[in-house]
């Protein structure tokens, strides 16, 4: 693989999370020769999304983090030159923690368990990532041809998959029967053997007690895994966010496509309710009286141009917004949704934060629906590889799977000249963009980091029952006590396309207090109950049943300031990991402030030019110059 | 930069697009040519399709060119085999909608749909309904659409409860829609049919509730928005009023028979829309309007023969009949009275309540009740202010009245851009109060003075009033309706903004006219008053027009029989 690959370059990138992805298309767009390259076997990092099986190596690898050895660190020692020092970076990812697996549906170990499409040789597609076997590719011009040929306005989620079958190792699941536990980095997995008191009753296919409850069994679940895209990040796309006006401006919205998130939650007084947050869900509401819909509505449009009138908040700026929503004559309902599910904020928080970010939900009602977010089919790690596709476009090289073993720095000038990958070989750049998950313990050794709770679960209904099934909604649980963070849920309908018919699945994101199951699980038990194919207490029939769940906890770098860092050279740049945020503006803003920083006065990510207005220089002198590729889609796109 | 894109500049794209532009034009205007070349030489084959098609589909509002189609397809009918022509029909359907891609809006395209798709032997409804939804999908107001849903909902006799169901889909995603709102006051009535006896165009209680409470909803949600209120007038409204003669009057001294209908009609020389039956035998008359203008009016007059009106009998009959209102009246003229009338009473009738029904007023109280409540929280809402001053003259004109000017200073107040249409609505509410007052004082007097009146209406309502005093108002001026007060003696209209006097004009029995204070500027403005023939005191004073020299004499000339003008 690295025989192809050439050792000069302007720009490195180490790492395919979103402003690193982001960072190396501005960087190719505007003309610098890229390499961008990830030591995992997928795309995103901690922005990727995964097939169930795919979640389940991920988790494997986790497990087995610690057993990769330095079996390649090879001999860069001797690469070194004496003018020259090296910095190395991290061989071991250790931004996931505590990963804890329930699984609550039988798992029959008769059935032949494996996924029913084929599965693959090469592991990155274990990724949701459908991109990833064209953008492996070190060469790409001759792909891209079929690659634009093909995919013009769908999403290229038919590329036929490699023949091989694999059968999925489920080892690591099989061995769970005994209950092992493991803490600390390890994962640890519980099993409910729920099958074990009616394992020898035959199961009646159409069960009269559950019409409406379809059975789902472990193995259906690893059978149509493919099905599923699941996010370790769970995030939304403001309407009027930056990732929205970016992936716009920049033309990479063509290359994904988005669902409107349709309904807005909340949970008070241990119910499950709809927020009626647009004017046509003020309208539509059936629970509000009509004075409550004006004063509702009152309030919003007041939110809209707050600014304007100043005298309704100025006497308020000392308080908390919730001190200040007891004052505009709204209902504690209406108080309960403004506060938690359009605010979106905490009790705390004050009078001008809660109208700004009132103000900012609003702003983004209606440009795509009625509700505020979008939702980016097949997961939110779509996203990252959108923009890989731009950069790749332009004439961006991307190589999965290819360690960096160190950072070398020329003693005189101070500045990072070149890294040395795995295979010992020197790249040379003038500039290094590293995710913070690759930079040495010693790099870091002043750091604090932060850490996110998340759980994921998939359901077997929604945590709102309506007439259709296909819902995508958000749902804040408000802290059960002052002090706790507010849990955010997001519940996505099969039509995502991120899980299998008849269920849903369900992220759950907190900043961490404690471990990620100590932060989420009481949440998780107030919204779901465990599966039993048994009995069912009439009261619990009305929560949404858990097949199975994951607790882990994610590191937030998002704060961390630059000069946190000890010993890296100025022309090495740090993105951070996902931040706790629902949008995505902290990713979007730091590579833009990057970008300035290595390009001042370049425009970031501009719109392409329109086919019709590229010059064509007589017979072109340089066929291979990146960025040519761009006129052939062009010519193809002009010619549809 | 290496790799850098060449992009053309901005001066090169807008050349590149001007020379693109230019093509694009020849081309357009040569089709044109040709199409209209063929269709003058009756060459109206498959070739004239095409090259319509072509023209159309970048520009689908080319209405000639729609005409030249239907020519075309007319002529195609008669040569084609069935077969072939339903592949034809199949092409223009396909080719209509690509128009209307490229505009949605376009009446030539959807007439043209309207057009072909009744022509069909088996048209395919269904997908029509489906292609509307389409469209509706994309823009909910689109009311092109909307006319074609509705026509094809006609022709395939779609229930009206369906159609129902599909407006409160399109009310649910966005309740400003005043294409489904005018769709349910469609349907509604053919869901719900009155008894013949009702009144028609009415709902049934329940129903009528519902919608109210939906249109609250509304309303409550934004009430800024004016289609819900709009619909909310419809709810409270009702049907137009049945056509009536609503006064008779006969005058010996004029001899002349008077006749007041409850809508302006046009009543033509020799049509049979009225007859006379005087003494129970018809009488041919010539009808005329008070101001002698061939025009529709509420008031029609004729001159009646001496004979129907001798002292010989102890009493004649008069009766007129409507023949196309299907009414008629009868009044009776004494022997030895000068006058005789019959008249509706403005109080049985309820005749000014016609914007609101108040055949259910605990529903008009309760939704009144309910704007109160919006009013409160809106103080400013000028659609909730105008919806509380018509609930009110709905339920009880003269108890609200006090109330009703507050609200109705209030909302000048809060739209002055309509300050004027305001005004004259307020005229119209007092001037209706004053002569149901008058009505319960049964007298013939009527006081208008002192009500910042800007304009008079329902003067056709006052046939029988002798003295009416129009002073201290803000009248322009006495508008040609006046003719029809027939039996007016005395017209005070002092202190106000007079300019013409176009209504003072063959008002037979007219002897006294004060228009101190106004703004007369010329004599000539007083001709009018010539066709009166009683008036003997006319009072000036304080007109621009007493200022000019001369202006006593001109006016002596003027009206020789006027025997004391005083300026």
């Amino acid at each position: 693989m690295a025989d192809g690959l050439p050792t000069e370059f302007d720009v490195v990138i180490i790492g395919t999370g979103l402003p690193e992805s982001i960072l190396a298309a501005a960087c190719s767009r505007s003309g610098q020769r890229v390499l961008h390259i990830d030591s995992r076997s997928y795309y995103g990092g901690n922005w990727a999304s995964f097939t169930f099986s795919g979640l389940l190596s991920w988790l494997k690898e986790y497990q087995q983090n610690s057993d990769i050895g330095d079996k390649s660190t090879a001999t860069w020692q001797d690469l070194i030159h004496e003018t020259e020092e090296a910095i190395t970076l991290h061989r071991k990812d250790e931004t996931i923690q505590h990963t804890e697996v329930f699984c609550y549906v039988r798992q029959d170990m008769d059935d032949n368990i494996e996924e029913i499409d084929d599965l693959q040789k090469n592991p990155s597609l274990v990724t949701s990532g459908t991109l990833s076997k064209l953008l492996d590719s070190a060469c790409l011009s001759e792909e891209m041809h079929s690659l634009y040929g093909t995919s013009h306005g769908i999403s290229a989620k038919e590329i036929p998959k490699n023949d091989g079958e694999i059968l999925l190792e489920v080892t690591g699941i099989e061995e769970s029967q005994v209950k092992e536990k493991y803490y600390g980095d390890k994962t640890c997995i519980h099993t409910f053997a729920d099958g074990d008191k009616d394992e020898n009753k035959p199961i009646v296919e159409d069960n009269t007690d559950l019409p409406k409850r379809n059975r789902i069994t472990y193995s259906q679940l690893v059978k149509e895994g493919r099905k599923f895209n699941i996010d370790l990040v769970s995030k939304l796309l403001y309407s009027q966010g930056l990732l929205i006006d970016l992936l716009i401006k920049s033309n990479v919205s063509r290359y994904a496509e988005f669902k409107n998130v349709t309904r807005i939650l909340t949970f008070r007084e241990g119910k499950v309710e709809q927020v009626p947050c647009s004017r046509a869900d003020v309208f539509n509401n059936k629970e509000l009286t009509m004075v409550e819909k004006r004063m509702l509505m009152k309030f919003l449009t007041f939110c809209l141009d707050y600014e304007q009138h100043p005298d309704e908040y100025q006497d308020f700026t000392q308080c908390s917004f919730s001190e200040y929503l007891k004052t505009k004559k709204l209902t504690p309902n209406l108080q309960h949704f403004v506060l938690h599910s359009i605010a979106m904020t905490e009790s705390s928080c004050t009078t001008i934060d809660g109208l700004k970010a009132t103000k900012n939900f609003l702003q983004c009602l209606g440009r795509f629906g009625n509700t505020p977010f979008l939702f980016p089919l097949y997961g939110q790690g779509e996203i990252p590889q959108c923009f890989c596709r731009m950069c790749a476009v332009f004439g961006g090289i991307y190589c999965l799977r290819h360690k960096v073993q160190c950072l070398v720095v020329d003693k005189e000038s101070g500045r990072c000249k070149a890294i040395i990958d795995h295979f010992g070989q020197r790249i040379n750049a003038k500039y290094f963009i590293v995710e913070d998950s690759y930079l040495s313990e010693e790099t870091c050794s002043n750091v604090q980091y932060k850490q996110i709770s998340r759980a994921v679960l998939i359901t077997d209904q929604s945590v709102l029952k309506t007439d259709s099934d296909q819902h995508i909604s958000i749902l804040i649980v408000p802290p059960a006590e002052p002090g706790m963070c507010a849990v955010r849920v997001t519940e996505l309908c099969s039509s995502t396309m991120t899980c299998m018919k008849d269920t849903h699945l369900v992220h759950l994101t907190c900043s961490s207090s404690k471990t990620a199951r100590e932060d989420l699980e009481s949440v998780v038990k107030k919204l779901f109950t465990p599966y039993a194919e048994t009995e069912i207490d009439r009261e619990e029939l009305t929560k949404p049943r858990l097949l199975w769940a994951l607790y882990f906890n994610m590191r937030d770098s998002s704060g961390i300031s630059r000069s946190s860092y000890s010993g890296l050279p100025s022309n090495v740049y740090v993105c951070s990991g996902p931040d706790c945020a629902l949008g995505n503006e902290h990713a979007v803003k730091q590579a833009e402030t990057l970008f300035q920083e290595i390009f001042p006065g370049e425009e970031f990510c501009p719109p392409p030019p329109n086919p019709e207005d590229i010059v064509f220089d007589g017979d072109d002198k340089q066929p291979e110059a990146p960025g040519t590729n761009n006129i052939i889609m062009a010519k193809l796109e002009s010619s549809e | 930069m290496h790799g850098r894109l060449k992009v053309k500049t901005s001066e090169e794209q807008a050349e590149a697009k001007r020379l693109e532009r230019e093509q694009k034009l020849k081309l357009y205007q040569s089709a044109t040519q040709t199409v209209f070349q063929k269709r003058q030489a009756g060459e109206l084959d498959e070739s004239v399709l095409e090259l319509t098609s072509q023209i159309l589909g970048a520009n689908p509002d080319f209405a000639t060119l729609w005409n030249c189609r239907r020519e075309v397809i007319q002529r195609l009918e008669a040569q084609k085999s069935p077969e072939e022509l339903a592949a034809l029909v199949k092409a223009e359907l396909g080719f209509l909608e690509s128009c209307l891609r490229v505009n949605p809006k376009s009446y030539g395209t959807w007439h043209h749909r309207c057009w072909l798709l009744g022509r069909l032997p088996e048209p395919n409804w269904t997908r029509e309904l489906e292609l509307c939804a389409r469209f509706l999908e994309v823009d909910e107001r689109n009311f092109h659409c909307w006319d074609y849903r509705r026509f094809v909902a006609a022709q395939a006799a779609v229930p009206p409860s369906e159609e129902l169901a599909f407006t409160d889909s399109l009310i649910t995603r966005n309740f400003s829609n005043y294409s489904s709102w005018h769709y349910r006051s469609c349907l509604l009535p053919q869901l719900h049919p009155q008894p013949d006896s009702g009144p028609q165009g009415r709902l049934p209680e329940d129903v009528l509730l519902k919608e109210l409470e939906l249109v609250q909803n509304a309303f409550f949600t934004d009430p800024n928005d004016q289609s819900a209120w709009f619909y909310h007038r419809w709810l409270l409204g009702r049907a137009d009023p049945q056509d009536a003669l609503r006064c008779l009057h006969v005058s010996r001294d004029e001899a002349c028979l008077t006749v007041a209908f409850s809508r302006p009609l046009l009543v033509g020389p020799r049509t049979e829309t009225l007859l006379l039956m005087v003494d129970e035998s018809p009488l041919a008359v010539e009808w005329r309007t008070p101001h002698g203008r061939n025009r529709p009016s509420h008031v029609w007059i004729c001159d009646l023969p001496t004979t129907s009106l001798n002292d010989q009998l102890p009493q004649h009959t008069f009766r007129v009949i409507w023949t196309t209102g299907d009414t008629q009246k009868e009044c009776v003229l004494l022997k030895g009275h000068q006058e005789g009338w019959c008249r509706d009473s403005a109080t049985d009738e309820q005749l000014f309540r016609c914007e609101l029904s108040v055949e259910k007023s605990t529903v008009l109280q309760s939704e009144l009740e309910s704007c109160k409540e919006l009013q409160e929280l809106e103080p400013e809402n000028k659609w909730c202010l105008l919806t509380i001053i018509l609930l009110m003259r709905a339920l009880d004109p003269l108890l609200y009245e006090k109330e009703t000017l507050q609200y109705f200073q209030t909302l000048k107040a809060v739209d002055p851009m309509r300050a004027a249409y305001l005004d004259d609505l307020r005229s119209k509410f007092l001037l209706e109060n004053s002569v149901l007052k008058m009505e319960y004082a049964e007298v013939r007097v009527l006081q208008l003075a002192h009500k910042d009146l800007t304009v008079l209406c329902h003067l056709e309502q006052l046939l029988l009033v002798t003295h009416l005093d129009l002073s201290n108002n803000r009248l322009q001026a006495l508008p040609p309706a006046l003719a029809a007060l027939r039996c007016l003696e005395v017209l005070q209209v002092n202190d106000n903004a007079i300019e013409s006097l176009d209504g003072v004009t063959n008002l037979p029995r007219l002897q006294e006219l004060v228009l101190c204070n106004n703004r007369l500027q010329q004599p000539g403005a007083l001709r009018p008053l010539a066709s009166c023939p009683k008036l003997v005191l006319l009072n000036l004073q304080g007109n621009p027009l007493c200022q000019i020299v001369g202006t006593l004499e001109h006016l002596a000339e003027l009206l020789p029989s006027v025997s004391s003008i005083l300026t």
